[in-house]
């Protein structure tokens, strides 16, 4: 940042909002184990990329831990049974996303007696090559857990390709809400650090941080406690929303930016959740994949908000119930945090990896506020943590005219929600940044689409002139065979007749 | 089945109303201090003004068919009455107000699309036009009689002055700086007209510095209006950004100027505390639908406001400049907006991507 822009814009991190943080609803009560459901819906999509392949049948035991579905491709992950059980359906349930739209699932009834499956653990992690620990990384299923739910061996392998110097470990946890990363670093610090450790080793980092918001003392003081004497070191940061982008706590932490368009890896740093961190470290030590994860059950219509650790596959009604049930009607329930997270059309829902929170708000909480002409106040544009300007954005969006809102920076956006939530005007300004960008999406399949089209159309073109030609030149050299066949003919004959008159001529002479 | 709804499940707790409810309370002390200076004449026109505004914002609401209810309840038809109000001569009658809200309402808001829409500022709209149109009442000040002084009017004799067009004794009394510009059209310099104005006046430059002179009542409650803006600063409705560059901007020149000629430039402080200029800075160039949408570009915006205005001043032909410096910049806004962006994360100020340099390390 140059001195002027610094001027213009204060010291500290650009854009964000400070949200009420409402963390103190669950931050209190440790993290409690949710008593086993009576059946696990298990997703074989809970990641970014290609789904997991099925590989149980119906009416099969399962110990926890083993393979129910094996990764489908280079950017996948597999999953895995979270407790022991049979497997007594396969086939559509709805999964947690704002549609409920069905998703294949592997329904599972435990057995209660939790067994696990067996597991090879070295007697000390490091003795691993990095390469084969990223490898055993991807075997345990583990993804992203902060949200975006890549899976994380493929960051590893793909780092240690590009070399990179520095790793981050992400304990902002900026959504309100949100203390499940909170209670995890209070309460499992030394696995964190352990994994931290772990991961910086298979990834060729020197250098470890982690970052945490100053609203979390209890975790700065349990992760200072756990790192001391290691390279990991703790660094606190202001709490502000999005302190958890992973760019934004890239830029606070290490001073570089990372280019549009572009990864971390490229100047250098990756980035890891510390939810994630603790997976590593138990599927490293201890041999056990990722089954379960610790989720907030939050909101003011829930009458005992806390932390609680889910087998994959439970039912948010599950969760519900744990934390002794709803006061009130919610107005609304949401999977993840209140800025990013999505709606959910129901309780019949299974946690998956990614479910970081589950909230029940009332309509006090979430404001059922009606949208207001904008008044160009540009609290938008402060908020923004791009550098975004998102009133022209959602005006040219408004007007169709998305190439210009491309133009203010669309695809840059980051989807985090800071404009929605300061518009004094109550304009849903990601959503029209949402749908815009899936517009765009749309429109450059449907271009990619006619250009195939074409490319194909063309090329039958040029192949029908092809065979036209060739049965053009075949019939040329048909006919020039022929005329030179009917010439040497026609010479045969002359030179015969020439032969023939000669003969006649001497026998003349 | 619930209705979809999109992220974020929280918001921030401020509507459009509340931010003109602020700005209007923040306006409160240095409009109760003008009441009080002017008496009855200056509520009576204020209220003509805020009530011309509110009907004629219901009326083309009406026409257009929209529902006028929740417009009228966001307050920003009162508010710019009120600034409106602020700017006029305060014995002014009671048809300069009205019709100078109804342009405010229908010419300079409505016909542009409403609220959000306007390209100019509509209460500095209003004041050049009735500037342009009543030079005779927009140039009327009255000297300050302090309600219930023995030179006060009356509430009867004051409805005689605003609705009957009666005249008052200290109505023929100047602003500073018309009396500074009149002078000048009679080639008598600042050195000797500058003292005579403040004789005129109760006590010298002390009591003008306090308001205590001609003007409007937006002209005698600076200070006040000063502690309002800062309020609003505090309180996150304006930022500090064109207020500063616009004072900034009247008051570099200034200084240099009196530096060099001060029998015929003003000097700082005259400056700042003379005409609409502190009611400018804090409560019209930080509106925001006709300013620029970035902290950088309000600061160009202030900084040449400010310019503008003391260019007008020192050498137009008009005494005060801050409305046409205002709606001056008002239109240059949009090339501002164009100009002055924001760098965007991981780009260049072109757009382009950032080029990594050396290993690990970004410029």
């Amino acid at each position: 940042m140059n001195p002027l822009s610094r001027f213009f814009s204060g010291l500290r991190a650009r854009g964000g909002v400070h949200p009420d943080g409402r963390k103190g609803l669950s931050a209190e009560p440790p993290i409690r184990i949710l008593p086993m459901p009576e059946r696990l819906y298990v997703p074989l999509q809970q990641h970014v990329g290609a789904c997991a392949r099925l590989s149980v049948l119906v009416g099969d035991k399962l110990l926890k831990g083993q393979l129910i579905g094996a990764s489908g491709g280079n950017i996948s992950a597999p999953v895995h049974a979270p407790t022991s059980g049979r497997v007594v359906a396969i086939g559509e349930f709805p999964s947690p996303h704002p549609s409920g739209l069905p998703g294949a699932t592997v329904t599972i009834e435990p057995d209660g007696d939790d067994r696990c499956i067996e597991a090879v653990v070295p007697n000390d992690p490091f003795d691993l090559s990095p390469e084969e620990i990223a490898t055993r990384v991807g075997a345990a299923g583990i993804v992203g857990l902060g949200g975006a739910t890549f899976p994380s061996a493929v960051k590893l392998k793909l780092s240690r390709k590009s070399g990179i110097s520095t790793l981050i470990v992400n304990g902002g946890e900026c959504e309100p809400y949100l203390t499940c990363d909170d209670r995890l670093m209070r309460e499992r610090a030394s696995g964190i650090v352990e994994g931290i450790r772990l991961i910086a080793y298979a990834a060729g980092a020197r250098e470890m941080l982690v970052g945490i918001e100053d609203n979390k003392p209890e975790a700065i003081a349990a992760m200072r406690l756990a790192a001391a004497g290691s390279e990991v070191q703790i660094k606190v940061v202001p709490a502000m929303y999005p302190m958890g982008w992973d760019k934004q706590m890239i830029q606070v932490l290490t001073g570089r930016e990372v280019p549009a368009e572009g990864r971390s890896a490229e100047i250098g740093v990756l980035v890891h959740n510390v939810a994630t961190a603790w997976a590593v470290y138990q599927a490293i030590r201890f041999g056990r994949p990722l089954v379960s994860r610790v989720v907030t059950v939050s909101g003011a219509a829930v009458v005992a908000p806390g932390n609680l650790e889910v087998p994959i596959g439970a039912l948010a009604a599950d969760l519900i119930a744990a934390s002794g049930g709803l006061l009130t009607q919610p107005q609304r329930l949401v999977l993840g945090g209140p800025m990013m997270g999505t709606q959910l059309p129901h309780l019949n829902v299974p946690m998956v990896k990614g479910s970081s929170g589950l909230l029940a708000l009332t309509g006090k909480e979430i404001g059922l506020p009606q949208p207001a002409p904008c008044i160009r106040c540009s609290n938008c544009v402060r908020a923004c943590p791009v550098g975004l300007l998102p009133l022209e954005m959602a005006a040219h969006i408004r007007a169709a005219d998305l190439s210009a809102a491309v133009g203010f920076g669309l695809k840059d956006c980051i989807g985090c929600g800071s404009c929605s939530y300061v518009c004094p005007a109550h304009i849903p300004l990601v959503h029209f940044f949402n749908y815009a960008r899936g517009e765009l999406a749309a429109q450059e399949k449907g271009k990619l689409r006619t250009e195939a089209t074409r490319k194909l159309a063309d090329s039958r073109e040029e192949r029908m002139q092809r065979i036209a030609r060739e049965r053009e030149e075949a019939a040329r050299q048909r006919a020039a065979r022929k005329a030179a066949a009917d010439a040497a003919k026609k010479a045969a004959a002359m030179e015969a007749a020439r032969l023939a008159a000669t003969e006649n001529q001497e026998e003349l002479v | 089945m619930t209705m979809l709804a999109h992220a974020p499940h929280a918001h921030a707790p401020m509507t459009v109303g509340q931010i003109m409810a602020t700005v209007m309370l923040a306006l409160v002390p240095a409009t109760l201090y003008g009441f009080w200076l002017y008496g009855w004449p200056a509520i009576l026109l204020w209220s003509v003004a805020m009530a011309t505004a509110l009907l004629a914002e219901a009326g083309t609401l009406l026409l257009q068919g929209r529902a006028a209810k929740a417009t009228l309840l966001d307050g920003s038809a009162a508010l710019t009455a009120w600034l409106l109000a602020l700017s006029l001569p305060p014995f002014a009658p009671w048809w300069v107000a009205a019709i100078g809200s109804i342009f405010a309402i229908v010419i300079a808001k409505q016909v542009f699309g409403g609220l959000g829409q306007n390209v100019f500022n509509p209460a500095m709209a209003a004041r050049v036009m009735l500037l342009i149109s009543f030079p005779v009442e927009m140039t009327l000040w009255a000297a300050p009689t302090p309600m219930f002084s023995g030179h006060a009017p009356g509430f009867l004799q004051s409805l005689a002055i605003t609705f009957g067009g009666a005249h008052w004794d200290g109505m023929a009394s100047a602003s500073l700086l018309g009396h500074v510009k009149t002078e000048f059209t009679r080639g008598i310099d600042l050195v000797s007209s500058l003292p005579a104005h403040f004789a005129s006046v109760h006590g010298g430059l002390q009591d003008a510095a306090w308001g205590r002179r001609a003007g409007s009542l937006g002209e005698t409650g600076g200070l006040l209006l000063l502690a309002g803006g800062v309020f609003l600063i505090v309180r996150g409705i304006i930022t500090w950004h064109a207020p500063v560059a616009m004072l900034l901007g009247v008051a570099a020149p200034a200084l240099l100027a009196h530096a060099v000629d001060p029998a015929h430039y003003l000097g700082v402080l005259p400056h700042l505390l003379s005409g609409g200029l502190m009611l400018a800075a804090f409560f019209i160039v930080t509106d925001p639908v006709t300013s620029p949408n970035t902290p950088a570009g309000m600061f160009v915006f202030g900084l040449l406001c400010g310019g503008l205005t003391w260019v007008i001043r020192s050498w137009g032909g008009y005494p005060e400049g801050v409305a046409f410096a205002v709606m001056f910049l008002n239109a240059l806004t949009p090339i501002i907006d164009r100009y002055v962006k924001p760098r965007i994360y991981g780009r260049d100020r072109k757009g382009q991507s950032l080029q990594i340099e050396a290993k690990g390390s970004v410029k």
